[in-house]
């Protein structure tokens, strides 16, 4: 069996982060489904926020506005402590990113340049034109070759081992082999990402079906605040490839079928630039009266911005927009619709990434500590998967270093994996039955229509009803194929499983959550109640099903005020 | 419409021989190769195998060879090839592994080749590098380069010579030449002054005319040539003075 201090699941941003801060002397290694470089990371566009104030707008800036921002943006859930330490520690974060080779685009003085973004009182988005993650991404994965950070890309880890309530390693498929492997490991840390593609409007890569935070539940670790699921504004109508926040932080306007810039009416001050909550309900609110175009979406205009500053600071959006909708946004407006975009809630931990399992640790996207509440502010995630991914890799460490080599439980870990070889032979060796793909689209389907944007009792119990219903169906499931290699189909059966129980925490927390904050409005109960609901919800898995509980909230400088933008 | 989709399909382990398989399909006009090539194995075939992720032209996992060119499944149409009928097979120049899924090993070890990171040559200075914009703009198209491998398939000379490190390569080595936050020595230029290095390169363009992300590694390539015979012009004039 193959033994290391720390496994890191995931090859983004966060996991990458990690494993440059792991202790070098430590036996590490990433396991990824997919080669790093596809990881959703390399996707995000318009930023990552840090109070350098470059930007001569923003001289005045300071982490603690930056912090006082995502706090409000979170709609007050978000705990300041978590706050406070990831916009202190984005200054020098970013430093180390430029030193690392992170090609940023510059201000005339030769500076990181900044922009404008969503619900910050100051330009502090860095960015490298519009494809910020991909070069954040790339970067970091040259500096693990510089390195020689080991990588086994292509492995889907189908199980997290927990047993006497301490992590003991996972079970990972090998796609290129098509073998089950036991692998132990001191310390694991999920960088799973989000699981946007439980949606079927989503802005996230098809990969990203979120199965990570499935398994850390399955292994008994709880969920938390995973009702708040964030919509993005602004994606390109009809395939929802997202749209930065950039193109309205470089002056962007949104207008309905009346040529009207229908934001006055939801934030007058900050317009296009308010939090995304608040403009994708605006959106929607907008097709919902009939003020969209054809019905269907309303129009980004970026025209007046003028063809030399789209060529030089939107050029991706600009490819995006030419061959996916065949327009030009030099001279046409961008036919726009929210879509999912991002998971405020994920796995359970603290602000160090440790979680209630010993040794078991989690950054990134499928990790809640929480710094992003009930809404993330843009520019803001990149941001968490740097910083607290790096937290995470030193946090493992130094637990490894502490930890003594312990051999009672390798057969558990052994055990489990054989456990999944019966399993792919079963399955194999089903003549019939259903197609995890169609159950997938269903799904998606199901928490689209029922669980979006607006809310409702009635919808979500409905929702509920369905998840029960695909997870009886699912027990039915069968593989296709009989190539044991690359079978992609158990990769998706092995992730649907999880994402069944992601869809029905979400739908779980949001009917309980009788009030509306953040990315969470329910039409039945329209207003945030801080006296009952200023508290994450955790839902944990026992025999019985999920158990809903709470936690406070970490409050301290700024009060809960009402959000008014 | 009724498409004709023919798509290679091999399992090396049980196989003889990579062989066609054909599927008929009626995908939206708009959608791309990927959603309909998805579409097939979602509804028809869930055996096939091919790599995705991102489905907008940024994580470099589907390039794939469609009606003989080489390109990104995500970013090519189904109305833009104007036929009834679509061929697709995994890129050349690299060994089949199942399907439309290649060994892209070699590929990447050519990038691992030539140090593909920043090497500064001192610390960075603590509140960042002040650079001038328009020394980055110099590196901006090999900035976008996203490993998808297309260039490498493509190359006639890594085809036939399997030690040239291929375009993707060299051009990156380029981009960080043309860093100025980077220091590398001269001195690491050998690992690419030869002929399975810049020297190898035939000049036909294929990797330009094929780049999903207008890299233009030929422009590396030669810009690679350029700064290397300055560098022994300048070294030469200084032993004779």
């Amino acid at each position: 069996m193959k033994n290391f201090d720390i496994l890191i699941v995931g090859g983004g941003l966060a996991g990458l982060s990690a494993a440059l801060n792991a202790p070098p002397r430590l036996k590490v290694a990433v396991i990824s489904k997919v080669h790093p470089l596809r990881s959703h990371s390399v996707a995000a566009q318009g930023g990552i926020n840090a109070a350098l104030g470059n930007n001569p707008d923003g001289k005045d800036d300071s982490w603690k506005k930056h912090a006082y921002d995502t706090v409000k943006g979170s709609d007050f859930l978000a705990d300041q402590d978590a706050v406070n330490l990831m916009c202190k520690s984005a200054i020098p974060a970013l430093y180390e990113m430029d030193g690392l080779g992170a090609p940023f685009s510059r201000f005339t003085d030769g500076c990181i340049a900044q922009r404008p973004f969503g619900g910050a009182g100051y330009p502090r988005t860095c960015y490298a034109a519009d494809r910020t993650g991909m070069v954040l991404l790339h970067t970091l994965y040259e500096q693990c070759i510089r390195k020689n950070v080991h990588f086994h890309d292509e492995w889907l880890v189908t199980n997290l081992v927990v047993h006497e309530g301490r992590c003991q390693g996972v079970v990972a498929y090998d796609l290129a082999s098509g073998k089950i492997m036991p692998l132990k490991a001191k310390a694991v840390i999920f960088a799973t990402g989000g699981y946007g593609r439980v949606y079927l409007r989503s802005t996230n890569a098809f990969i990203n079906l979120g199965s990570g935070i499935g398994m850390a539940y399955k292994a008994g670790i709880p969920l938390k605040d995973m009702e708040f699921v964030q919509f993005h504004p602004t994606s390109l109508y009809g395939k929802n490839i997202l749209i930065t926040e950039g193109a309205r932080g470089e002056g962007g306007y949104l207008y309905n079928n009346k040529g009207r810039r229908f934001m006055e009416d939801y934030a007058p001050s900050a317009m296009e630039l308010a939090p995304r909550d608040i403009v994708a309900r605006a959106i929607q609110t907008e097709i919902d009266k009939g003020n969209g175009i054809d019905d269907r979406f309303v129009h980004l205009d970026l025209r007046h911005l003028g063809r030399e500053k789209l060529l030089k600071r939107l050029p991706g959006i600009r490819d995006i927009c030419l061959l996916f909708a065949g327009i030009d946004l030099i001279d046409s407006p961008i036919p726009i619709e929210p879509a999912q975009h991002y998971s405020m809630g994920g796995i359970d931990v603290d602000a160090t990434c440790a979680s209630s399992v010993e040794g078991f640790y989690a950054a990134g996207e499928c990790a809640c500590i929480s710094v992003h509440g009930a809404n993330r502010l843009g520019g803001n995630s990149l941001l968490d998967a740097v910083v607290f991914g790096k937290i995470a890799g030193r946090t493992a460490g130094e637990y490894v270093e502490g930890a003594a080599e312990d051999n009672r439980f390798d057969r558990v870990i052994v055990q489990h994996a054989a456990e999944w070889n019966t399993k792919v032979e079963t399955l194999m060796a089903k003549d019939g039955g259903e197609n995890i793909y169609k159950l997938l689209f269903e799904l998606k389907d199901v928490m689209s229509e029922k669980t979006g944007i607006f809310r409702s009792k009635k919808n979500l119990e409905e929702a509920l009803q369905a998840i029960s219903t695909l997870r009886e169906r699912y027990q039915n499931a069968y593989i296709f194929g009989s190539c044991r290699r690359y079978c992609q189909e158990f990769v998706t059966l092995v992730e649907f499983d999880s994402m069944l129980d992601i869809a029905e925490v979400i739908v779980l927390g949001a009917i309980n959550r009788e009030e509306t904050r953040g990315s969470h409005f329910r039409l039945d109960f329209d207003k945030r109640n801080d006296d009952d609901w200023l508290k994450h919800t955790l839902v944990t898995p026992s025999e019985k099903g999920p158990v809903i509980g709470y936690k406070d909230v970490t409050l301290g400088e700024y009060e809960p005020v009402e959000r008014k933008y | 419409m009724d498409i004709q989709f023919k798509i290679l399909r091999y399992d090396p382990i049980k196989d003889e021989a990579p062989h066609f398989r054909n599927y008929t399909s009626r995908p939206d006009p708009k959608d791309s190769i990927l959603e309909a090539i998805k579409q097939i194995r979602d509804e028809q075939d869930p055996s096939l195998s091919f790599r995705y992720s991102c489905r907008e032209a940024v994580c470099g996992s589907c390039a794939m060879v469609i009606n003989g060119a080489i390109t990104l499944a995500c970013r090519t149409t189904v109305e833009s090839l104007k036929i009834g009928r679509i061929v697709i097979e995994p890129l050349p120049n690299l060994e089949i592994q199942k399907d439309l899924i290649v060994d892209m090993d070699p590929f990447y070890l050519s990038m691992k080749t030539i140090q593909p990171y920043l090497l500064p040559s001192e610390e960075p200075p603590e509140t960042g590098h002040r650079i001038i914009e328009r020394k980055m703009e110099n590196i901006d198209q090999y900035i976008n380069c996203i490993w998808c491998g297309s260039c490498y398939a493509a190359c006639p000379v890594a085809s036939r010579d399997h030690r040239y490190l291929g375009p993707a390569a060299l051009a990156k080595l380029y981009r960080f030449i043309k860093d100025p936050r980077d220091g590398r020595p001269s001195t690491h230029w050998k690992i690419v002054d030869n002929e399975k290095g810049l020297w190898g390169c035939d000049t036909v363009f294929r990797c330009n005319e094929v780049c999903p992300k207008e890299v233009r590694p030929a422009d590396g390539i030669e810009g690679l040539r350029r700064e290397i015979i300055a560098h022994k012009a300048k070294k030469l004039l200084k032993k004779k003075s």
